[in-house]
């Protein structure tokens, strides 16, 4: 199995999110991470999903969104090709001994301290995948009283843009 | 200007727009303000039915006997939730049509308000698209959208649901000239590459098959089939959605693959080098153990939809298209190899195919107790009645005898739930193919418990002068799954006694429904009853087959084994006799 990432232009119509969900339980494939948010045309939203699965049902993952009337484009972004961020706010329990230490933990990881109680700390980090996965693992001894997490986003390094070609290029079959 | 009309009438005008001229539906609450337009109109007709399932199935037998989109109506809830049945059935089976449903005033969506349900979100997986509507302004598009979507590209059901209040706002009615679909563009066009090196392929192999798929039926592409195994000589095989797309008559024909195919047919799919796969999907009842599945063979696949290559078997051509579009230039491009003095040698693949259709034709054994066989009187049905009818089968044994016994020679002529395998469609299905095709006759082949679904149909035919013929195959059980219980279930017959040769008295409820009712249970009967039933025609008739419960269909590939497991009856293997 590998991390695939699928960035997915929809038509911003009710009921995407549920087609594009109900398509992957369907087919017993399985999401690790969804965002959904606008992008500059109009009327099109686009969903950044990271799926595990091996290269051969990857495919049949991609032909399937691929016959969703309101898909429009599906492309794979390569890890080493794209840029890929989560963001992550994590509350961390924090006395007078262990503050220090947390606080040179964010300035390590380049995280920030977004809010601040007697007894804890309110962490937000951004990054890749593992980088949060690594921070998280810094921060759990101190005790985690509590974690939300985004689905990542994911953006194509370079000059061209997603909506340069035309809709629908990603027959990868021939 | 255009005139201020109601969304109801909206509605109606859009179904005129769309050429539709017949809808099978009930109306209810939600739906009821398009029932009134709907009265007045001289271009559609409305065939009222006693259950959705039944307009659901009706609607799929319309459209697979003329090829144009079905249509169904119901209202919201319940009445949307029983088209549920025949939306998933036409899915599987890739039938052109739109259902249309009511839906509770917008106001009301959400709120669990009398006979609401969601039907879209219920649908979503089973239908090839599905829109909710509550701008009365959107009603032509979305059903100008539906329609496109349910006839083009691999045909499918489309559903719309409109909310109450949509069909009695007022609105004006703008039929769009162009679908607006950016996300939907089907390819029909092969790509000329893929179909050289397919016709080269062709050639080259040595033991090549025609694997063709309901594909050609949907894409009425029989005669260019015809053509192209005429001028290579090449074997066909048609699975049991394709059954009719090649004669079966035709020598180049071994019949059909699968479960419950020929030894020949099997066989050769086994044996094969390459298969020409033409609009067909491999699906589990025609592959086997799929690891296990034409283990020699490269293969080229054509399909209109994408998804389908590599779904189940990794095609070593794959071909996007419309077969329509494919075999006709599959046909050139071996042409063009012919004229460069390239041909086909299929010489010596033919004498294995002909021994194994010499020693292994279909056939069945005589009850010994004197009782009626029922592959006997499928058989004497397809002689008399003969291959210009239609067949619409129900889902079991007499289906797969149906499959087998009939002798199709025509497209359009066999109908029943393959994928699927919807009890219960026989009859409507045939409601449905009598209503396109008025002067063709129409039989259901049903079972007793297929029959006893959908049945409450007679009435809509005998009141709506749809003149059906059923021929009950009335063996008193739940036959296949019997079937399986003697093969697999040490002949414990766990509730598939439906004791109907005693209850009920299907002439007696013929005759309730206003149809003919007969009954056979000798052989020496099965001719003049057969030919009694095709001389009534004013009235639906209802032929009760009483047969014997012990018959079996023979060939079988029992489930999750390999089809060279296949045995021509019970514990009896053939023998291959390849040369491997």
């Amino acid at each position: 199995m590998s991390r695939h990432t699928l960035s997915v232009l929809v038509e911003d119509q009710p009921g995407v999110l549920a087609r594009v969900a109900s398509l992957f339980s369907r087919r017993g494939f399985n999401i690790e991470s969804l965002a959904v948010g606008p992008t500059e045309l109009p009327d099109v939203s686009r969903m950044t999903i990271v799926v595990s699965v091996e290269d051969s049902p990857l495919e049949q993952v991609t032909k399937q969104l691929n016959k969703l009337i309101n898909v429009l484009k599906i492309v794979e972004l390569e890890s080493d090709q794209s840029v890929q961020r989560e963001i992550m706010l994590v509350k961390v329990k924090a006395d007078l001994d262990t503050r220090s230490h947390i606080l040179e933990t964010v300035q390590l990881f380049r995280a920030k301290v977004v809010d601040v109680a007697q007894d804890v700390v309110t962490i937000e980090a951004t990054g890749a995948h593992d980088k949060l996965v690594a921070l998280l693992k810094v921060l759990e001894p101190f005790g985690i009283r509590e974690l939300v997490q985004s689905g990542m986003v994911a953006m194509g390094r370079g000059s061209r843009s997603i909506s340069d070609r035309s809709p629908r290029s990603t027959d990868r079959t021939i | 200007m255009t005139q201020e009309i109601t969304g109801a009438q909206s509605l109606v005008q859009s179904m005129e727009a769309a050429g539709v001229e017949v809808v099978f539906g009930i109306p209810g609450g939600a739906i009821l303000p398009a029932y009134d337009p709907l009265m007045d109109s001289t271009k559609v007709r409305h065939i009222l039915v006693r259950h959705e399932q039944g307009a659901g199935h009706a609607a799929e037998g319309y459209a697979s006997a003329t090829g144009r989109v079905g249509v169904c109506m119901a209202t919201s809830g319940p009445g949307a939730t029983n088209l549920v049945t025949p939306i998933a059935d036409a899915y599987m089976d890739s039938v052109p049509m739109v259902a249309i449903t009511g839906q509770v005033p917008s106001a009301a969506i959400g709120t669990d308000a009398f006979q609401e349900a969601d039907i879209r979100g219920i649908t979503m997986p089973i239908t090839k698209h599905n829109f909710l509507v509550t701008n009365p302004d959107e009603i032509p598009t979305a059903l100008a959208q539906a329609f496109h979507l349910a006839s083009t590209g691999r045909p499918g059901p489309v559903l719309v649901d409109i909310a109450k209040d949509a069909l009695q706002a007022n609105t004006t009615f703008n039929w769009p000239e162009n679908i607006d679909l950016p996300g939907y563009n089907p390819r029909t066009r092969p790509h000329s590459k893929q179909i050289r090196e397919a016709a080269k392929l062709i050639l080259s192999s040595r033991q090549p098959v025609l694997y063709v798929g309901g594909g050609v039926i949907r894409g009425n592409a029989s005669p260019s089939l015809k053509t192209l195994a005429e001028m290579t000589g090449i074997p066909v095989v048609t699975t049991l959605m394709a059954r009719g797309a090649f004669p079966d008559s035709h020598a180049l024909h071994l019949g059909m693959p699968g479960m419950h195919g020929t030894v020949a047919a099997v066989g050769a799919l086994q044996q094969a080098d390459l298969l020409i796969t033409l609009g067909a999907r491999f699906d589990d009842r025609v592959t086997g153990k799929l690891s296990s599945f034409a283990p020699k063979a490269a293969i080229i696949h054509a399909d209109i939809d994408p998804a389908e290559i590599g779904k189940n078997r990794q095609a070593d051509i794959p071909i996007v298209g419309d077969v329509a579009e494919v075999i006709p230039e599959l046909i050139a491009a071996i042409q063009a190899e012919f004229d460069q003095g390239v041909t086909g040698d299929y010489e010596g693949w033919w004498v294995q195919l002909n021994r194994l259709r010499d020693a292994y034709p279909l056939g069945y054994d005589f009850p010994t107790d004197g009782t009626l066989s029922p592959q006997y009187v499928i058989e004497r049905l397809g002689k008399i009645s003969g291959p210009d009818s239609i067949y619409a089968a129900g889902v079991g044994q007499h289906q797969m005898w149906a499959a087998q016994f009939i002798g199709y020679e025509n497209p359009g002529t066999w109908l029943n739930s393959g994928g699927a395998g919807t009890m219960g469609y026989a009859v409507p299905a045939a409601m449905g193919a009598k209503v396109g095709r008025p002067d063709t006759t129409v039989w259901a082949i049903d079972g007793d418990g297929c029959f006893q679904m959908t049945n409450q149909e007679l009435a809509t035919c005998t009141i709506n002068e749809i003149p059906i013929k059923v021929a009950l195959i009335n063996n008193s059980s739940l036959g296949m799954v019997r079937q399986w219980q003697t093969l697999f279930y040490n002949e414990r017959y766990s509730n598939t006694d439906l004791q109907s040769h005693r209850f009920p008295d299907f002439v007696k409820l013929a005759e309730a429904y206003g149809a003919y009712g007969l009954q056979c249970d000798s052989q020496d009967n099965v001719d003049a009853t057969i030919e009694k039933a095709l001389s009534l025609n004013d009235a639906p008739v209802v032929i009760d087959f009483v047969v014997h419960r012990d018959a079996m269909v023979w060939p079988m590939v029992a489930a999750g084994t390999g089809n060279d497991e296949i045995l021509y009856a019970r514990s009896l293997a053939p023998e291959w006799g390849t040369d491997d």
